[in-house]
């Protein structure tokens, strides 16, 4: 059985094991499929240039989703994050050759001893471009 | 701007019972990526404390989404689907989402304003069990693009 990070061993500054998100055309399918969220603009790139965009685009829910594991793993216990909260500040593109690579770090903002819970800020990027923003997560610890 | 600013305030009422599966549960840990085994081992999800296997942070976004769209194609609230991009979104859970809970949605439009020739509007789903346990909090904000 995993162990639910202790509050004693979290302190303003932590970092967390940052991690790569790979997205290609075969990721987009398999989450739309999952979530229900069947917009074309996520997996067909002629639908997506009628429309305007470059090519397919990620759904922010994936990268919302994906960059939170982050914090889950870290904490220990997926069930602990009790708030997380995001804005989408740039779509993720995703050409059909190469995909695309969300690269996402942590950083722990504050932590509350009396109530045990702490505010982790996530910082997502692709090719050098911030595609969250405001993406605080807050965890309760043992 | 076509999106009727009166809607601000209004609620819809709660959407038919929606059954959380577990293997729906493992299908979007899978699809996100989640590798936690709480999401699909119920040994391990109860030796943590829960009745069974528990949701990743964002599934509530697959019940408040179908909760959203009473709003999106609510004729009289004049939003345009082909012009909508999410802006923001928010989960605050009061316990996990737990495979078996049928969960039903209340919507809140919280606000509809404009700004640099868009219209923001903000929702909030309160989702619940059918028997009234309050489960999570749902907060997205909607920007529905202008132009011609």
């Amino acid at each position: 059985m995993a162990t639910t990070r202790s509050v004693a061993d979290v302190h303003v500054g932590d970092e967390l094991p940052a991690r790569t998100v790979h997205i290609d055309r075969a990721t987009l399918v398999r989450y739309a499929g999952a979530s229900l969220d069947r917009n074309p603009i996520h997996w067909d790139d002629r639908f997506a240039r009628s429309v305007g965009l470059p090519d397919v685009i990620a759904h922010g829910m994936f990268t919302m989703g994906a960059a939170v594991n982050v914090v889950s793993d870290w904490v220990g216990d997926a069930g602990r994050v009790v708030d997380y909260g995001v804005r989408f500040t740039r779509p993720v593109v995703v050409p059909h050759d190469s995909g695309a690579d969300v690269e996402v770090t942590g950083v722990v903002k504050a932590v509350d001893e009396q109530a045990k819970r702490a505010t982790v800020e996530l910082t997502a990027t692709c090719g050098g471009d911030k595609v969250l923003g405001r993406a605080l997560a807050v965890v309760a610890l043992d | 701007m076509a999106v009727n600013a009166s809607f601000a305030g209004r609620t819809y009422p709660a959407t038919a019972p929606y059954a959380v599966g577990r293997e729906k549960i493992r299908e979007f840990a899978e699809a996100v990526g989640a590798v936690d085994p709480v999401h699909t081992d119920r040994d391990e999800a109860r030796a943590r404390g829960y009745r069974d296997v528990i949701a990743p942070p964002t599934f509530a976004v697959l019940v408040a989404q179908q909760c959203d769209r009473q709003l999106i194609v609510d004729p009289e609230a004049g939003i345009d689907f082909g012009r909508v991009v999410h802006g923001e979104q928010k989960f605050t859970h009061h316990r996990p989402i737990t495979a078996g809970d049928e969960l039903v949605g209340e919507l809140h439009v919280d606000a509809v304003r404009e700004a640099g020739g868009h219209a923001m509007v903000t929702t909030r789903t309160e989702l619940s069990t059918v028997d009234g346990e309050a489960v999570c909090t749902a907060t997205s904000t909607i920007v529905i693009r202008g132009g011609e």
